[in-house]
This record gives C-alpha cells, sequence and structure tokens, in this order.
C-alpha cells in the first residue's frame, strides 16, 4: 500500500473503509485484478451509484484509483509491487491446493490404484 | 487421502512452491498428468472445468485447454509446451493464455511450472513450484483461475496493511 508514515487520520479513513464488508470485498478483488465500476456493479445486489460510492470511500483511504477508460472507470487496487506480488501469489496459491485435493478425490476412488 | 505438506509463496523471486501428499504410488499420481481424460477433472475448479483438446504429452509437446465458466461468457483458452517429462518423476512445462482461436497469444509470457513426484513414506510427494514473470502477468494468468482465487482476498486484507 503506502511505503511512508501514516497519520492518525490516514490511518482512521483506512479502518472506516474497511469497516464494510462489500468495500471489504471490493478491495479483496481489485487487488488480484482492475476493474470496471460496472463490472463490479454487476456482481452486487445494490444499484450502480452505491457501488460507486463504496468505491469513492476506498479512493479517499488511498487503497484505490480510480483511472478513466474510454467511458468506463476502472479500479485498481494500491500496493506495493511486492504487496501486489504476495497477493497473487496467495491467490495461485489457493489454486494449487485445491488442484492437489481434487487429485486426492481422483485418487481415492475405487479401483484407482 | 491429502494433505498439502508445505506451501511457500516468494514474493520477491515471484514463485510458488506447494508440497502434497497423496496415499498411491508415483506412477498412479504421475497418471493424473499424463491422462487428459483424469487431467481434466481437476486443473480447473468444479465452478470452471477444464476440458484438454490436444494434449501431447511429450518433450516439445503441446497441450491446448478451455475452462467454461458458470456464466454464458466465452470460454477461457490455455496451452502448456513441454519441456521436461522423466516418468514419473519431473516434469516441466510452460502454461500461457491462448486467445479465442485456442491458440498462444503472442507477447504474453507463460509460467513456468516444475513438478516433482517421488515415493515418499508409504505415498508420494508432489511438489509443484510455479515461476512467474511480472506482476501484470500474474493477473493476466488469475483470470484463468479466477473462481478459485478470489475467496481469500478479503481475509488477507489486514496482512496486507501491517
Amino acid at each position: 500500500m503506502v511505503v511512508h508514515q501514516l497519520s492518525d487520520q490516514e490511518v482512521d479513513r483506512i479502518f472506516r473503509a474497511l469497516a464494510d464488508a462489500t468495500r471489504r470485498d471490493i478491495f479483496g478483488r481489485v487487488i488480484r485484478n482492475c476493474l470496471s465500476v460496472s463490472t463490479l456493479a454487476s456482481d452486487y445486489e445494490m444499484s450502480f451509484a452505491g457501488v460507486q460510492k463504496h468505491v469513492s470511500v476506498l479512493e479517499r483511504a488511498s487503497l484505490v484509483t480510480k483511472e478513466p477508460h474510454g467511458r468506463e472507470q476502472i479500479v485498481h487496487g494500491n500496493l506495493s509491487t511486492l504487496r501486489h506480488a504476495a497477493a497473487l501469489l496467495e491467490a495461485f496459491e489457493e489454486i494449487w491446493i485445491g488442484r492437489a485435493s481434487r487429485i486426492a478425490e481422483i485418487l481415492d476412488e475405487k479401483g484407482s490404484a | 487421502m491429502m494433505s498439502v505438506v508445505s506451501s511457500v509463496t516468494d514474493p520477491k523471486a515471484l514463485t510458488l512452491t506447494v508440497v502434497a501428499q497423496f496415499a498411491a504410488s508415483p506412477e498412479r499420481v504421475w497418471a493424473v498428468w499424463e491422462d487428459p481424460r483424469q487431467l481434466e477433472r481437476w486443473w480447473g475448479p468444479p465452478t470452471y472445468p477444464a476440458t484438454f483438446t490436444r494434449h501431447d504429452f511429450e518433450v516439445g509437446g503441446e497441450s491446448r485447454y478451455y475452462m467454461t465458466g458458470p456464466e454464458t461468457d466465452a470460454p477461457l483458452h490455455g496451452w502448456w509446451r513441454m519441456s521436461v517429462i522423466d516418468e514419473p518423476r519431473r516434469l516441466e512445462f510452460a502454461n500461457g493464455i491462448a486467445g479465442d482461436d485456442g491458440e498462444p497469444l503472442p507477447g504474453v509470457d507463460p509460467m513456468a511450472a516444475h513438478v516433482t513426484i517421488e515415493a515418499f513414506d508409504g505415498g508420494t510427494r508432489m511438489t509443484t513450484e510455479s515461476t512467474f514473470v511480472d506482476v501484470a502477468q500474474m493477473e493476466k494468468m488469475l483470470a484463468m483461475g479466477m473462481a478459485e482465487g478470489m475467496t481469500q482476498a478479503v481475509d488477507q486484507i489486514e496482512k496486507l496493511l501491517s
């Protein structure tokens, strides 16, 4: 996220931004992949304006950045490259753990050995 | 029966190593990689199953597969290229993103996968090491396996901010 020391006010904004489950979900998703506001909006049971409001709160806490792309607004997670890489690797870790458990299921089937 | 023995991520080297142990012989574990019908039962998550339309399991051989999501979205295409096949011990391949025609997309680097399979404690230990090029590539690759990769995101937030 940020390299410099955070002020109390900044920390306050971050905690308030992440106190909401939808905002945590949005933040968690845009760390892995930049997403447009309309893509995000289609995944939540709330209005486009409602999602946009959540994104603005995250933006004020410097957790995300919004960038115009044609008629779309693309939302990026704000993380240092290293933390970003760590978050992505953890996602791949989950994929491989899922794969290993599915392999085990196949191996456990009767007559498989 | 399976247990993931260890899992190590190295964000500086952009590598991930996952070690799992199975109650089966190395030859049996090798078969889940070699046989495309078994491979497609575990490569993709249940919500995003993979179908391998080609699986030339030999050095220099290539695979083509696609993953179909729960929605009506167009399937996601991927490919492998095998560089090491040492049955039943070692397998190395590149895994990349393909276009809608199923062929490798130019200009998008593949990730490298190294798999080691060894007899251990009456069963088999399988180590998979994934190496990536950069964050942008990881994001693109992740879109291929998104269904699984997303769920943990929220739990990681505190760690990211600490």
